[in-house]
């Protein structure tokens, strides 16, 4: 039921592209088929984790290497579950946001290549096999090559396109050598579980694994695609890239390490400590972005870091045999898994929604939408809050179960504790104050105060297409939120399949009391609701005035003297500028009256633009005498590879 | 029972009096009579009798940002316990939601500033995320220091008090931890040497700055809310500094109450006898606050 809905999904885009080029029939085809394909798609999820045998299909296929074997375990329907639900929402927006009418040239392109995205990330986490993985790796990552720039003919989509194209490949090659070397250990390419591996392999393995996938997920230093991947893509594509394939890493390294055997220390630590840095400096860069989208993108990697230290705390409890260190850190990563792409989505819906009515990017420019639009406003201040981490929001319900795991690294001596894992929480607590920090300089740099600059005369509505998916997003933040004890016996099963824990010490609600989170969310509700009805029903409480902003007595304000989103995060990007390294440029101030001067401020990013990017421009100017090997000939190409494959032959038989 | 109704009665009666308690010590120390004690109840009600302004820029959140603040800080006063008596809401946990509980009100309250597009308002939001950034994790080293030296994660047992008495391997990082949450309860709650809540230069506030536009009951809810979060963080700090309880419940409420308002008078007194800091300078008194919380979480798990 699955493999038909991912051939529906994956291939969902096609049909449309018999349709003319300006008409609506083919784009609402393919939003038909996408839906159908996830709600196929989510009955036979459902059925799978209803069934106590786990389903699971392999046969022999034509290549030579591997065989098609897909499964299904909890893990698996864990990660399709968001598989199954942004890309169909997204679908839904963009017959609002993205008309086949208004883009006639790419509108059916970007079709093809969404739903065969969405097709490719639903093999990926079924397929049980290192060849069919890869080539369903390598799909996804085409396919959001090919969606990511659908606007081809702006430069910086092209530039962002290729930054992407290098940095997957990079990590998929990595994964080759993972899968190569996993080849060689276990003797075939099947993905079960390795458990008599030494562990000087099986740390190779972890390493390639954290690399290779990592490139995905844009772990810190290997997210320079991501920012202006997502940026530049069409939303519901950087909602659909955000909320679910970065996850794909996310799954790929929990995969991994299910199947490896017990890990050293040092795996958990890493990746605790990668996650911080990550999770730091991902919301760091985020608040110097005033790019919507580039800030969102950022924030995506903050999260990505973040759940990155709920899997080195599951990792350094499967070391240390604590069962409530894997429960409460792999599932409050996992569940923030599914938080991420709820509230990630929503954020970038609103941010297409936005983009759509005043056509800019650039939020310094924006200010006082929510007059215009109050109820995207209300769903985006649901996103931020949800993403802050605060109560009582679904961000708040992961990152607790994450919390309490940290603190229970404590221990009370020495023997029962690894303090140093404790220290993670603090690293947590700066990512929430600055996520704050984050998400409040972009709510009122697009929404609050007066406009910055003047609108354009007709704001785009946001149509009831684009509305709806939104909805349905915020309303999953809100119920997991309240209720995120719905979650945990999906999560528990999950966790058990990634480490089969004492059947006394798997529940996740004994570990951290979900119930009370439920209690507390619906007292704070009601504390608002109550103190809210007695202000307004306060018989001396009205409005006598409504007057402009005091402003301290200025007499003739303007609204260029607002704080702008670049103004608010100002101090935060002088305070982490020994790695933002924020660029300035100007005022020139003369004499008293100084004439008319500019002041620019760029927050770049430090790994890409003077790390990457310069490496390759000195490769540019010392290297070109390799350009002798690449004459644009195929011909040749394909003799390269004859001798190389002549050379290892060679090699072959001397080797035996 | 009887208890949690005392409880929640001192929690919602007693804040204003702090503020009446600072001022009447920061008028002893500058040789005037100084408001009487009960002031800040006055003007509260004055606010609560009068109309409000309101600018046309605003939208709800304007108006949401003071409401749920104190919401969110009267949650988050039940979970403290109150000298040797337990808080009415304790589960295993709280102490994240306590601290994530004041982030959103932080998110609301500087929403709300941004909300009038005044500059100096954006100002005094800027300034409150920035040092909230400093100040949450020495609040969290303080928390780990807690959560250790108690063995547990609910925050009722972990103000309780250390589980094998004071021995000098605990004593010495509550002492650092005590000086460093005293710094997060002076930035949380804007008092002088981090802000002065008195000054009339809008240039140089956090807090103060932030309301500027609210009025009659809206800020009257602010300035109860604030005197509140003093009364919920100087609880907390209290449990650490000063454990002695007498074992009988109609002396030690007193002896609780006793203890707040000493606070107070401490706190009044640093506010007569040190300037504020320049604003540039603040972060480096909060990152002094994080070194000692941190440097007492080394001293404990070394």
């Amino acid at each position: 039921m699955i493999l038909a809905a991912i051939a529906v999904l994956g291939l969902s885009g096609l049909p449309a592209c018999v349709f003319s080029s300006r008409r609506a029939a083919g784009q609402r085809l393919t939003t038909l088929l996408m839906l159908l394909g996830s709600g196929l798609g989510l009955s036979g999820v459902v059925m799978s984790l209803n069934e106590s045998a786990t389903a699971s299909l392999s046969a022999a296929w034509f290549l030579p290497w591997g065989r098609f074997a897909v499964s299904i375990d909890s893990l698996s329907a864990l990660f399709l579950l968001p598989v199954f639900v942004v890309p169909a929402l997204g679908s839904i927006y963009g017959l609002g946001y993205w008309k086949q009418s208004e883009h006639p040239t790419n509108g059916r392109r970007l079709g093809l290549f969404y739903g065969l995205l969405a097709g490719a990330m639903a093999l990926v986490t079924i397929s049980r096999d290192g060849v069919l993985f890869l080539i369903a790796w390598e799909v996804m990552a085409i396919a959001a090559y090919f969606a990511a720039t659908a606007e081809d003919d702006n430069p910086e989509v092209r530039r962002a396109g290729w930054v992407y194209l290098i940095a997957t490949h990079v990590g998929t090659l990595c994964l080759i050598a993972m899968f190569a070397l996993w080849n060689r250990a276990t003797g075939s390419f099947a993905l079960s579980s390795a458990q008599s591996l030494s562990s000087e392999l099986a740390g190779a393995l972890f390493i390639l694994a954290v690399i290779g996938f990592g490139f995905k997920a844009g772990l810190m230093p290997l997210h320079v695609w991501l920012p202006g991947a997502h940026a530049n893509a069409p939303s519901h594509v950087s909602a659909v890239m955000s909320g679910v394939m970065l996850k794909m890493g996310v799954y790929g390294i929990v995969r991994m390490t299910a199947l490896l055997p017990a890990p050293d220390m040092w795996w958990g630590g890493v990746l605790l400590a990668v996650g911080a840095v990550t999770g730091i400096a991902g919301i760091a860069f985020a608040i110097g972005q005033h790019d919507l989208k580039r800030l969102l993108a950022y924030s995506s990697i903050e999260n990505i870091g973040i759940i990155a230290m709920g899997l080195g705390l599951a990792l350094l409890g499967r070391t240390q045999n604590r069962p409530d260190w894997v429960l409460l850190g792999l599932g409050g990563a996992l569940l923030h898994v599914w938080n991420h792409s709820l509230f990630k989505s929503l954020l970038f819906f609103n941010a297409g929604a936005i983009i759509h009515a005043v056509h800019t990017r650039d939020i310094n420019r924006l200010g006082g939408l929510a007059r215009h639009m109050p109820l995207v406003m209300g769903l985006f201040v649901v996103g931020a809050v949800a993403i802050c981490a605060l109560p009582p929001l679904n961000g708040f319900a992961s990152e607790w179960l994450l919390y309490v795991g940290l603190f229970r690294t404590l221990g009370s001596d020495v023997q029962s504790g690894c303090p140093a894992a404790a220290l993670a929480t603090v690293a947590l607590a700066m990512i929430g104050a600055m996520a704050v920090a984050c998400f409040v300089k972009l709510l009122s740099a697009v929404f609050l105060g007066s406009p910055r600059h003047p609108l354009p005369r007709h704001l785009h509505p946001a149509s009831t297409s684009m509305m709806v998916p939104m909805l349905i997003l915020a309303g999953g933040c809100g119920v997991i939120g309240l209720f995120p004890m719905l979650a945990t016996g999906l999560l528990e099963k999950a966790v058990g399949v990634w480490i089969s824990l004492p059947v006394a010490e798997d529940s996740m609600m004994a570990a951290a009391p979900l119930n009370w989170i439920t209690m507390l969310g619906l007292v704070l509700i009601i504390l608002v609701g109550l103190i809210t009805l007695i202000m307004r029903f306060l018989p001396m409480a009205k409005v006598v005035r409504e007057v402009g902003t005091w402003d301290c007595g200025y007499s003739r304000p303007t609204a260029r003297i607002q704080y702008t989103g670049s103004s608010l995060g100002q101090m935060l990007v002088r305070l982490f500028g020994f790695f933002l390294w924020p660029k300035t440029e100007g005022p020139q101030l003369q004499g008293v009256f100084s004439g008319t001067t500019q002041f620019k401020s760029l927050v770049p990013d430090t790994v890409l633009d003077r790390l990457v990017v310069p490496v390759f421009n000195l490769a540019g100017r010392y290297l070109p005498w390799l350009r002798i090997m690449q004459q644009g000939q195929t011909h040749l190409y394909v003799l390269y590879i004859v001798v190389i494959v002549i050379i290892l032959m060679i090699w072959g038989a001397c080797g035996n | 029972m009887i208890e949690k109704v005392i409880h929640v009665g001192v929690l919602l009666v007693l804040p204003p009096l702090l503020l009446g308690v600072i001022n009447k010590t920061k008028a002893w120390f500058a040789g005037r009579n100084g408001p009487v004690l009960l002031q800040t109840y006055y003007d509260l009600f004055k606010l609560m009798r009068k109309g409000m302004a309101i600018s046309t820029t605003t939208t709800w959140v304007f108006l949401a940002g003071p409401v749920i603040t104190l919401a969110t800080v009267l949650l988050a006063g039940l979970l403290v316990p109150m000298g040797r008596f337990d808080a009415p809401i304790a589960f295993t946990g709280d102490l994240i939601l306590f601290a994530y509980l004041f982030g959103l009100a932080r998110f609301f309250t500087t929403a709300a500033a941004l909300d009038t597009g005044s500059a100096f308002e954006g100002m005094g939001a800027a300034r409150e995320v920035t040092f909230a950034c400093l100040s949450e994790p020495a609040l969290f080293f303080a928390l780990l220091v807690l959560a250790r030296v108690s063995g547990s994660l609910k925050l009722t047992q972990m103000l309780h008090g250390p589980a094998g008495g004071f021995t000098a391997a605990v004593a010495a990082p509550l002492v650092l931890v005590a000086i460093g949450l005293f710094v997060v309860l002076l930035a949380e709650t804007c008092r002088i040497p981090v802000d002065d809540p008195n000054t009339h230069l809008e240039l140089t506030m956090i807090h103060e700055v932030m309301v500027l536009d609210h009025s009659g009951p809206l800020f009257g809810v602010i300035l109860y809310a604030a005197s509140l979060k003093m009364l919920v963080i100087g609880s907390v700090l209290l449990h650490v500094v000063f454990t002695f309880q007498t074992g009988r419940a109609w002396l030690d409420w007193p002896l609780f109450i006793g203890e707040l308002l000493g606070l107070a008078v401490v706190i009044g007194i640093v506010e007569s006898v040190m300037a504020r800091l320049q604003m540039r300078h603040v972060p480096y008194l909060l990152i002094a606050a994080i070194l000692f919380c941190g440097f007492g979480f080394i001293l404990l798990v070394r």
